[in-house]
């Protein structure tokens, strides 16, 4: 069943979305904060909402140990170290939040274009795969019966 | 004969042979008894799938094999899933249930055993021979590469020359063209895998174009799964499929002869049906657990369990993955994963004195990945940073990942097994069945070596780096062993031609019978097995129970 998250949740989920894969000039891409791919990764992580918002909830028990304050509340510099903290103690959470924001991320258009790639599903127009070489096959061929005679 | 069927409040004609599961093994065998016309039901616990809705049709492919598509039972959670209790295993199961079972996720990486690999006990002095050989069953895995549809090509020399009909190989690519370098540098062996995947149009199914999501389904149609070979054909020639009833156990008269079984249909609702002859094909780990959960006063132990056998000796195949970065651009996820295989390692031999283990394996050469998992593995192998250096990090693997996986032959041990758990059941009460499976010295030997080994002949084809996984944890798609064959009642669940010992007219067809797993994927022998297996019940129709 799809559930909504808070608003707070989803202001930690935003940011933990932009540390994992942040917008780059260099490369002219947008961030995982990013409106369109934020609202993909909202979308798809309401239909798994018990892991995410487990996760979510781990790196505020994190933060509250480090300064009583949840993730979203944090100073730049205090959210880095809460995250370092939480990628360390709970591994597949910091899983979890990673995988999400991964699998948006990758299927923008903007990010496909970038990496030129087309923009659509591999069905039903499918991929051109180049034949090779099949000569290499020839040594192999020359090298004789490798198997095992049973009698 | 009429038979009440419960709940239904109806009678219908008695059923001549009920077949369980309708996955690999359960459509051949129903295929191949067609002919008898006799009355032949088929229940599964899943239903038909639709191509049209396979994840390679959508934007979110690659999401979807780790939700809906998930390899892995309990990450599915789908109506026709059965949990599985696995934490004491170091190896996971993956299956996928519906008319088609594992062969609608499988690769379709489809190797024939080698010859020797029936004879294991009398060449190594491991495990235990099988009561039948390589040349038994020659004439069914040609059938059933007839019915599969088998592309690869003839010749290779880590094999005895056969009798498969074969479509042109797969293409070698990029990457495989960058491989295939690399074992010629070396002088090992390589050759283009046998795939069950269409290359050109084979019984109304269409060519393989490369979309390179096998695994969560080929929406084209050119992977053979049997809900699209085997059933069409064998619906046709009147077997009956009847998806959504998930068996719960096989009922028995006094004397202990199986009489049917009990199931649930798609509502939930308690049925029982008849038959003269059961079949069991719900694989390693399905089958056990029916056989288990069918205790009587007849058989306290569970069914054809004199042995006590029933569940014991499951093997996996261990699995390491060694994946090369390369610096030139390569194939990425475009194309089938699957390339070729190298046996340069598979047979023993006492010469070689950097192996010490007994048995060996297969490398399977594999094409790349989608960005998806490109950033995934990337992320997990500490290749790719959370944060700035996100980007040219992921650059750097993005279409250059290329390698292999090692398929390990497992062999069988008691300890290693499939059990009832106390508490853990499914959706209709049925109790899921639990795992405890140990990696054995051999096999962590073995995996060494074949992680040592690829990153040699990867480095030989030029890989700047190398990420390896040993065991692949969530690795457990090959399931066999839990009901064996053998002359033996003492040692073996069922005879040389899949029949209880104990109970004269139940066969089990699936995975179960393995004596030893080999060192190569099990499915193209799984099914050449179930048609033997059928063609022994076609021969001794008059009297299949003496
Ligand atoms: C991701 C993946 C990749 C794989 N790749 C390869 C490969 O490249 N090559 C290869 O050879 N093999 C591969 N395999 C393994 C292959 O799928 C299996 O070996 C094969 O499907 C096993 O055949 P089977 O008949 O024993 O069982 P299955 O095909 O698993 O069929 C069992 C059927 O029984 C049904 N069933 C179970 N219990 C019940 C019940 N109580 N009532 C009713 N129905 C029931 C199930 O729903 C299922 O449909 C792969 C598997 C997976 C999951
Ligand atoms: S690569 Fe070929 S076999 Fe695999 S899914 Fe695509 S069309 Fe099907």
């Amino acid at each position: 069943m799809d559930i909504s998250f808070t608003d707070e949740e989803a202001a930690a989920l935003a940011i933990i979305a932009e540390m994992i894969i942040p917008a780059s000039d260099d490369y002219d891409l947008p961030g995982a904060n990013d409106d369109r791919i934020f609202a993909d990764i909202l979308n798809t992580g309401a239909r798994q909402y018990e892991p995410v918002a487990a996760a979510l909830a781990a790196l505020d028990a994190v933060c509250n140990d480090l300064g009583d304050q949840p993730f979203a509340d944090l100073s730049v510099a205090a959210r880095a170290d809460a995250v370092t903290a939480f990628r360390h103690r709970h591994v597949e959470a910091a899983g979890v939040l990673a995988t999400i924001t991964t699998q948006c991320y990758y299927r923008d258009d903007r990010v496909m274009r970038a990496l030129d790639m087309e923009t659509r599903p591999p069905f039903p127009l499918g991929f051109d795969v180049d034949e090779g070489d099949w000569s290499l096959l020839e040594p192999v061929r020359a090298s004789g019966p490798i198997y095992r005679e049973t009698s | 004969m009429t038979v009440t069927v419960a709940g239904r409040g109806m009678t219908e004609q008695a059923i001549d042979v009920l077949i369980i599961g309708a996955g690999a093994s359960g459509a051949a065998v129903a295929w191949s008894l067609a002919e008898t016309k006799m009355k032949i039901v088929c229940l599964e616990q899943g239903g038909f799938m639709n191509p049209g809705e396979y994840p390679a049709t959508g934007r979110d492919w690659e999401a979807r094999a780790s939700s809906d598509f998930s390899i892995s039972p309990n990450t599915r959670q789908l109506a026709a899933d059965y949990p599985i209790a696995e934490d004491g295993s170091a190896i996971k199961v993956a299956n996928f249930n519906a008319v088609g079972g594992g062969t609608v996720l499988y690769a379709g990486h489809f190797p024939r055993f080698h010859p020797s690999d029936f004879r294991v006990k009398s060449l190594d002095g491991v495990a235990d021979d099988w009561p039948l050989d390589y040349n038994d069953l020659a004439p069914h895995y040609a059938e059933n590469d007839r019915m599969m549809g088998v592309a690869g090509l003839a010749g290779d020399p880590a094999y005895p020359s056969d009798n498969a009909e074969r479509m042109p190989p797969l293409p070698l690519g990029k990457s495989g063209e960058v491989l295939a370098r690399g074992f010629n540098k070396l002088g090992w062996h390589w050759w283009p895998s046998d795939t069950a995947i269409a290359t050109q149009p084979h019984d109304g199914r269409d060519k393989c174009i490369n979309l390179g999501a096998c695994i969560t389904g080929c929406a084209q149609g050119a992977k053979a799964s049997t809900d699209i070979t085997y059933w069409p054909h064998a619906q046709r020639a009147g077997v009956e499929l009847r998806t959504h009833c998930r068996v719960r156990e096989i009922t028995v008269d006094e004397s202990g002869l199986a009489t049917g079984a009990i199931y649930y249909d798609g509502d939930g609702v308690e049925r029982e049906v008849e038959a003269h002859v059961v079949i069991m094909a719900c694989n390693g780990v399905g089958t056990p657990r029916i056989l288990l959960n069918s205790k009587s006063a007849a058989h306290p132990d569970g069914l054809a369990n004199s042995s006590g056998l029933v569940g014991r000796n499951l093997m996996f195949h261990p699995y390491a993955s060694i994946q090369g970065i390369f610096e030139e651009e390569l194939d990425g996820h475009r194309g089938p994963h699957k390339i070729f295989r190298s046996q340069q390692f598979y047979e023993t031999d006492p010469a070689d004195k950097t192996r010490d283990f007994v048995r060996g394996y297969t490398f399977e050469i594999q094409r790349g990945q989608g960005p998806v998992s490109t950033a995934l593995t990337g992320l997990a192998r500490g290749k790719i940073p959370w944060g700035a250096g996100h980007h040219a990090a992921f650059r750097k693997l993005h279409n250059r990942i290329a390698g292999m996986v090692a398929i390990c032959e497992d062999l069988p041990e008691a300890h290693n097994r499939v059990t009832l758990d106390p508490d853990l059941k499914d959706g209709d009460g049925i109790p899921a069945p639990r795992i405890s499976y140990t990696l054995s010295e051999n096999s962590r030997r073995m995996m060494d070596h074949a992680v040592a080994k690829a990153s040699e002949v990867l480095r030989a084809a030029g890989a700047i780096d190398i990420m390896t996984q040993a065991p692949i944890t969530y690795g457990g798609w090959h399931l066999m062993g839990t009901a064996r064959m053998g002359t033996d009642p003492g040692t073996s669940v069922v005879n040389e031609w899949g029949r209880s010992h104990d109970v004269k007219n139940l066969f089990v067809v699936d995975g179960s019978i393995f004596v030893t797993s080999a060192g190569v994927n099990p499915t193209r022998t799984i099914q050449a097995l179930a048609l033997y297996i059928a063609d022994r019940m076609k021969q001794r129709l008059a009297n299949l129970f003496d």
